[in-house]
């Protein structure tokens, strides 16, 4: 799965994006940042106040219980500051 | 008959006269044209420049699919909403919404909609960059942003 980072969680991570291979017992996103904060100390980092990070499936926006499915492309964002 | 709203995202700055003339020329059924324009401001001169962010692809479509939202909700004529990336100093545009309708009220609010959703569901984050050479912070969403937003759910 493609994995994306936006502003800060992409400066935590030190990656702007990055393929894994997703373990079977990943089933949601919450899983999913499970997965990720266990890889290095970057990736926990990133995730340490998961409450401020946004998600994304395949580009839309979605909540943490949401299931993975076939969606080829997570992005992971904190809070939107446009506009 | 069914308006087609028109979403940008950019580095380049935009035109507002030609952004709105492009809503209104040649046409009689256009009675209010609300334009909102986003800027960079100095934060009291401690500011050098804001960098935008941007989800390249997610932007675009979140802008549509917002703006698609607006043209639904209210009998618009025609909406446009543009949203710059890149590094932006202070005084230049950031974001453009301009509105069009027979009447004022749907114009103000499908302008003033689009912004509070703008804000808070579009792919965008802002880094400021500081006079005195530092690297800033990243700009915290305010949480009335997204009570803004609410207003239109309910």
């Amino acid at each position: 799965m493609n994995i994306r980072y936006f502003a800060w969680v992409r400066e935590r991570v030190g990656l702007e994006e990055e393929t894994i291979e997703v373990p079977a017992s990943v089933k949601t996103v919450a899983d999913l940042i499970g997965h990720l904060k266990s890889l290095d100390e970057n990736h926990a980092a990133a995730f340490e106040e998961e409450d401020a990070i946004r998600v994304a499936l395949d580009q839309l926006h979605v909540e943490a219980d949401a299931e993975l499915g076939d969606a080829r492309e997570a992005a992971f964002f904190p809070p939107m500051t446009g506009g | 008959m069914k308006v087609t709203p028109v979403a940008r995202v950019q580095s380049e700055d935009f035109d507002v006269q030609l952004e709105s003339r492009a809503l209104a020329e040649g046409r009689k059924d256009v009675g209010a044209l609300v334009t909102f324009t986003g800027l960079c401001r100095d934060e009291a001169g401690t500011l050098s420049a804001l960098e935008l962010e941007h989800y390249p692809g997610m932007a675009e479509a979140e802008l549509m699919r917002i703006a698609e939202q607006a043209v639904q909700r209210w009998p618009l004529t025609g909406l446009t909403v543009v949203h710059r990336f890149g590094k932006i100093p202070p005084g230049e545009n950031i974001v453009l919404v301009v509105a069009a309708s027979a009447h004022r009220r749907a114009a103000f609010e499908a302008a003033d909609f689009l912004m509070d959703y703008l804000k808070t569901r579009a792919p965008f984050w802002k880094k400021e960059h500081l006079v005195d050479g530092d690297s800033g912070s990243w700009v915290e969403a305010k949480s009335g942003d997204e009570d803004d937003a609410a207003r239109w759910s309910s």
